[in-house]
């Protein structure tokens, strides 16, 4: 009991880094009013940039910053496409989804079923002995906690800082944010590249840490549950980083069943997280008051400088 | 580039949607030369293989017609649902329910010759297609619930569902535990219709949902509502067209269109039902549908390209050894280029007049 226990918390722990770095991204850039629905693709061409750096050089660093910088660079095709070309951000956010599918198994394609060395794990000391607590607790490698902090500094910087509100007002309201003399476009900007960089940071953990090895398509429909997860919380930091560990946990009901050796159908646990994303989805919109009250003003729609 | 600037189109041009798609595919094109080269095969070779190639034989055009069908289906189907802003992108979802619903009346039904048992399966790979796409509706109309994650999450359950059936409920018991089902009878698989190729009659249909489309979206009052209610819900809504009806309209179309793909695949080129149904035609239908301008005739156009690079790319991959990632890419390259070439749809480039002219005119 105690080890089914710990396998879940520190599993939960360890399954959530990807899901809450990509959707602390997505949110700031939906707080922009900026709405990318590619970060299934950006997430897999960090994964696969992620771990073919690490294959190459084994730095487990360097791996995490070139998934990163990937994709960036493909949520920056988003945001030219969406900004400058002013094309919708519906069919903007497909298109590098599917673009970055297309690349990340073009990235992958000679490493199929190859492994790396996972992420090395901190070490605390005397703290990793205590029972239970320590091997739940203090048994990760570093993103664990990194995710952790990132999820409040996107909180802090966009409750308490000028930034913040600055990212808010463009978010509600472009045309204003305009008027006051904030530049839009490049704010907006900004805030696709962070989303970007968080996706494939996310994504480059899945590949590097969370299981080290390669396949294609591994990323699994992680990044359209974090698009779901902003949704959930409501444009709010806490409530998605909650959400995130809420969905970090179904992923090892999973393989905890499994474990268990309970007769479950196999695919009914592997379509229990959209089954539950469909529920959760339901549960939050029926109220359109809560909707209506948090998401930004402006998500989704195009900004015309010019009128 | 500071002396060029947009200027809106006050009109537009009706060549412009054709000119725009051609202009995608050039991109397209040169983008992907870079791509071949990346992978060290000459571009010229690639592109033989992928636009040539598949022409010069009549099994690659077998092939292109064949792959040709569930495109324009789907397609049409998605069209009409993007022009009213309702974003279904679950058709490959749709398209494996309305495929198992099919296979459940052939299986049922196994051993009749009846006349009957074909239209039976449409009607009920419609249906399926329908119901599945419907709960997205509900959820939307009843709940909020927003259609485009709705749809997405809907599709990985049905693949869970075929996953599940194709190993257990319908698979075939004298078919030593391969995920798949018993073979369909001639009666519960369409006629071939050009001899030595795979071409059959679900083809027809693919065509005559084809002239339904249009006849709907250009020539209908309720399309011209659904149009009207995407482009401007407050004023459709002031005139009376609900938004809900339109939310379920479009999703129940375009969830009928992917279904009746679906037994294309299962009572056509496969002949049962197995793990694999689709290559992915509910996804690259969204590309489809924009690439043809969400018009019924472009996406005639835009159906045969994207049978032509899926059939090509399969060349290319025995021919040139290039990685099927290629053909992926290339329909991301696609998309991405038409949506920024769409600029030109709603604005025109023009070249900014020196100051001194602007000063003097302002003169005058």
């Amino acid at each position: 009991m105690t080890a089914t226990i710990i396998f879940i918390l520190a599993g939960t722990l360890a399954a959530t880094v990807p899901l809450l770095l990509a959707a602390m991204g997505e949110l700031v850039a939906e707080k922009s009013g900026m709405l990318n629905l590619g970060v299934e693709g950006m997430m897999a061409v960090g994964a696969a940039a992620g771990f073919v750096t690490v294959a190459v050089t084994g730095s487990h660093a360097l791996g995490l910053i070139v998934g990163g910088v990937a994709a960036l660079l493909l949520s920056g095709v988003f945001a030219t496409l969406s900004i400058v070309f002013l094309a919708n951000q519906v069919a903007a956010g497909l298109a590098i989804g599917i673009l970055g599918l297309g690349v990340s198994a073009g990235i992958g394609k000679n490493y199929e079923g190859t492994t790396v060395t996972p992420m090395p794990k901190l070490s605390f000391g005397a703290l990793g002995d205590v029972p239970v607590i320590g091997p739940a607790l203090f048994s990760h490698d570093i993103m664990v906690y990194l995710a952790i902090a990132a999820a409040f500094a996107v909180w802090f910087v966009l409750q308490r800082t000028k930034l913040g509100l600055i990212i808010r007002a463009v978010g509600e309201s472009p045309q204003s944010a305009h008027s006051l003399g904030y530049p839009v476009a490049l704010i907006r900007t900004a805030c696709v590249l962070f989303g970007g960089a968080m996706a494939g940071i996310g994504g480059a953990y899945l590949s590097i840490a969370y299981t080290p090895l390669w396949a294609d398509g591994m990323v699994a429909g992680r990044g359209w549950i974090v698009v779901a997860l902003v949704v959930f919380g409501t444009w709010i930091v806490p409530r998605v980083t909650l959400g995130a560990y809420l969905f970090g946990a179904i992923s090892l009901l999973e393989l905890s069943i499994q474990g268990l050796g309970l007769n479950v159908p196999s695919q009914l646990l592997s379509a229990s997280p959209y089954i539950v994303t469909i529920i959760v989805l339901v549960v939050i919109s029926r109220n359109p008051v809560l909707i209506q009250l948090n998401s930004p003003m402006s998500l989704g729609q195009t900004y015309r400088p010019n009128g | 580039m500071r002396n060029i600037y947009l200027e809106p189109r006050t009109e537009r041009s009706a060549f412009a949607p054709f000119l725009v798609s051609m202009l995608a595919v050039c991109l397209t094109i040169i983008a992907g030369s870079g791509l071949f080269l990346i992978y060290g095969k000459s571009p010229i070779a690639g592109f033989h293989a992928i636009f040539i190639e598949p022409l010069q034989s009549s099994y690659g055009i077998g092939e292109i017609l064949l792959k040709l069908g569930p495109f324009l289906l789907i397609a049409q189907g998605l069209a009409i649902g993007f022009r009213a802003r309702v974003w279904n992108i679950g058709a490959e979802g749709q398209l494996i329910i309305g495929a198992i619903l099919a296979s459940v009346v052939a299986i049922r039904f196994d051993g009749s010759t009846s006349s009957l048992l074909l239209p039976g399966m449409v009607l009920a790979g419609a249906l399926g297609g329908m119901g599945w796409a419907g709960i997205a509706a509900w959820l939307r109309t009843r709940y909020n619930a927003n259609e485009i994650l709705v749809t997405f999450m809907l599709s990985s359950i049905a693949l869970q569902i075929l996953y599940y059936l194709v190993t257990g409920p319908l698979r075939d018991p004298q078919g030593f535990n391969f995920p798949q089902s018993i073979t369909f009878s001639a009666a519960a698989t369409f006629p071939i219709l050009i001899e030595n190729t795979r071409v059959n009659a679900s083809l027809i249909i693919a065509l005559v949902v084809t002239v339904l489309a249009w006849v709907f979206m250009q020539r209908s009052l309720m399309g011209y509502k659904l149009v009207v209610g995407g482009l401007a819900p407050h004023a459709a809504r002031y005139a009376g067209f609900g938004e809900k009806r339109a939310i379920w309209l479009a999703l129940l179309i375009g969830g009928a269109a992917a279904g009746i793909a679906g037994v294309g695949e299962v009572a056509g080129p496969l002949g049962m039902l197995q793990r694999t149904v689709s290559p992915g035609y509910g996804f690259s239908a969204i590309i489809v549908a924009f690439l043809g301008g969400l018009h019924p005739i472009g996406i005639v156009f835009s159906s045969l390209l994207m049978a032509l690079i899926h059939v090509g790319g399969d060349f290319a991959r025995l021919s040139v050894g290039l990685p099927s990632a290629v053909t992926d890419i290339f329909q991301g390259l696609l998309l991405t280029f038409y949506l920024a070439s769409s600029l030109l749809l709603t604005h025109r480039l023009r070249l900014r007049k020196p100051d001194a002219v602007l000063t003097a005119e302002a003169a005058e």
